[in-house]
């Protein structure tokens, strides 16, 4: 199989059975694939459209104006991403340390802890989470997490606060998906090293979890690519400050929040420069996407 | 007796986890609700915003947050049955077409929402001049929640393949079982897709400020500007001084109705335990 087979390839199904047609049914068959070529033509459109938004930054200032490690000034025909892509990567990062090993024990314990009941109970406790607004987590951090963090080292808006709200946020995305790989394992493997005579942390933590290695990266991939695109939580409890995140209670500033502060009056180059932002942004997400599949199998963990 | 904690201790730290996911998810819930809930009156639902949001209460917004979502959901439920029934029906598991469509779906869930409001913005604000406006935003919206929408909605109809095939046990040309057998047997999860994306549709705030944009008036037509409660909120804390007790009472709002419409769509569908996360 290629590469690009594998990327999007799925598990064998059988052959769906084909009903005789009618000549009616040609223009419902056309009807059918123009709605596949329109889904298609979705995120073709997107990436497109971006590319075609980007594209007078990049043919004025060129791809190296961006890597640069300059100031972000786009009006001055500053267009620094560095010091605001390593903000993003360091609060994304952050909130997967933080939310992947949470979200993994999370997924043990409805697995092979939690009876039928508090199973099912904590599962709502996930969802409801993950059905919270990002906009009531960033005021939530805003008046409750930065306040505290202020007394102890003000400003208070800094990329602590930020990897707090995000690991919150990116939790039930791991927890969820790791807990649908752990499902996918042959019950046998678990109970059979009951029967060997392990306890049952140890079965878990030896058997259990390095057999569905695949889905939990995947799991926390995904979370990941979560934590990269999420825009307002971040923005309200960050300070947006354009600096390298050089300390824990630094203001930094994510792509997602620049392109969200700026939009609004962004006019010509500068507007297209955050078209550019927008592109680094999903070439970031896209990297991560590419790893997951190639770790956790397409059909593993479909959102 | 070192060997004999271990168990004890691994269990204490899967319990403490699940014990602090918990709690966090209550301090949030319960901080929102208890600083909204004081002010969410009859009124506060039936005024318009006064004093730059302040004050006042939240009736355009709420009307434009219902506007947005309609325009979201009535956009994506042809685009995702289609893409669906595309998928069960029109192609094999296995070959090229049926890959890539799922693989782009697959593609267009991950896209950061910021992402969606750029291409948004340009597509349905420039090129097809609407501005900003509700129906840009709904529209920008329909494509955020199309994949998820496809997603439900092609597992909902594969799970009804008995039906399909004794349709075409008897002889039932292909439009016929589409239509008379496949919606209607898969219609409440179709419906509990749509839910889904209306919690996400309505949660949105990055993907509307430079759409729908944030002009706090009346709407007149799908054609204005409109702010929903998400961006609302969003305007609240961040650019009005004193505009918390407000914020967090359309925060309790927009929980409630998040809650509301899951739970509905929910038990439509009928199916525990769905998770789409």
């Amino acid at each position: 199989m290629t590469l690009f087979q594998t990327i999007i390839s799925r598990p064998h199904r059988t052959r769906p059975f084909r009903g005789p047609r009618a000549p009616k049914d040609l223009v419902f068959v056309v009807v059918l694939w123009a709605s596949g070529v329109l889904a298609i033509g979705a995120m073709a459109g997107v990436l497109i459209v971006l590319a075609i938004g980007a594209a007078p930054a990049l043919t004025e200032a060129g791809l190296a104006a961006f890597m640069a490690d300059g100031d972000w000034y786009p009006t001055a025909g500053e267009f620094g991403l560095v010091a605001m892509v390593a903000a993003t990567l360091a609060v994304s990062a952050g909130a997967l340390a933080v939310a992947g090993p949470l979200g993994i024990l999370c997924a043990v314990y409805i697995r092979y802890y939690a009876g039928d009941v508090a199973g099912a109970a904590f599962r709502v406790v996930l969802m409801t989470l993950a059905a919270i607004p990002s906009v009531v987590y960033g005021l939530w951090g805003m008046t409750v997490l930065v306040p505290h963090i202020a007394a102890w080292q003000p400003p208070g808006t800094s990329l602590l606060a930020g990897v707090i709200v995000l690991s919150i946020m990116v939790l039930p995305t791991v927890a969820v998906l790791a807990e649908a790989g752990l499902r996918q394992l042959p019950a046998s493997l678990y109970l059979g090293s009951l029967a060997l005579g392990c306890a049952r942390h140890a079965a878990i933590k030896r058997i259990v979890l390095p057999s569905a290695k695949g889905a939990v990266a995947a799991a926390c991939m995904l979370g990941l690519a979560r934590a990269l695109g999420e825009t307002m939580a971040v923005l309200m409890v960050v300070g947006n400050a354009v600096a390298m995140p050089d300390s824990p209670f630094a203001s930094v500033r994510t792509l997602p929040a620049n392109i969200a502060l700026e939009m609004a009056y962004a006019i010509d180059v500068h507007r297209s420069a955050l078209f550019v932002s927008g592109l680094v942004l999903m070439a970031l997400v896209g990297l991560l996407l590419v790893m997951r599949w190639y770790w956790g199998g397409a059909d593993a963990a479909q959102s | 007796m070192r060997r004999s904690l271990r168990p004890f201790v691994n269990d204490l730290v899967v319990r403490a986890a699940v014990a602090a996911v918990v709690f966090v998810l209550a301090a949030i819930v319960v901080h929102v609700v208890t600083r909204g809930a004081a002010l969410v009156s009859w009124d506060f639902l039936t005024t318009a915003p006064r004093a730059a949001g302040r004050a006042g209460g939240i009736a355009p917004v709420l009307v434009s947050t219902a506007a947005v979502t309609a325009v979201a959901l009535a956009a994506a439920l042809p685009l995702a049955v289609g893409a669906a029934v595309f998928l069960v029906e029109a192609v094999r598991p296995h070959t090229v077409a049926a890959r890539l469509t799922r693989g782009c779906l697959g593609v267009l869930a991950a896209v950061p929402s910021i992402v969606f409001g750029l291409a948004g913005n340009m597509i349905f604000c420039d090129w097809l001049g609407f501005g900003f406006s509700i129906l840009a935003g709904g529209l920008t919206l329909a494509l955020m929640i199309l994949p998820i929408a496809a997603c439900v909605a092609e597992t909902t109809l594969r799970m009804h393949g008995e039906d399909r095939r004794a349709g075409y046990a008897l002889g039932l040309p292909q439009r016929r079982i589409v239509w008379s057998i496949m919606l209607p047997a898969a219609a409440p999860g179709i419906f509990a897709g749509l839910g889904l994306g209306f919690g996400r549709a309505v949660a949105e705030s990055a993907a509307l400020i430079f759409t729908s944009g944030y002009v706090v008036r009346m709407p007149d037509s799908v054609f204005d500007s409109g702010r929903t409660m998400a961006v609302h909120i969003l305007d609240l804390a961040m650019n009005v001084p004193g505009g918390d007790g407000n914020a967090f009472a359309t925060a309790t709002v927009l929980l409630v109705s998040v809650a509301a419409v899951v739970a509905l769509f929910t038990a439509l569908d009928g199916k525990q335990g769905r998770e789409f996360v």
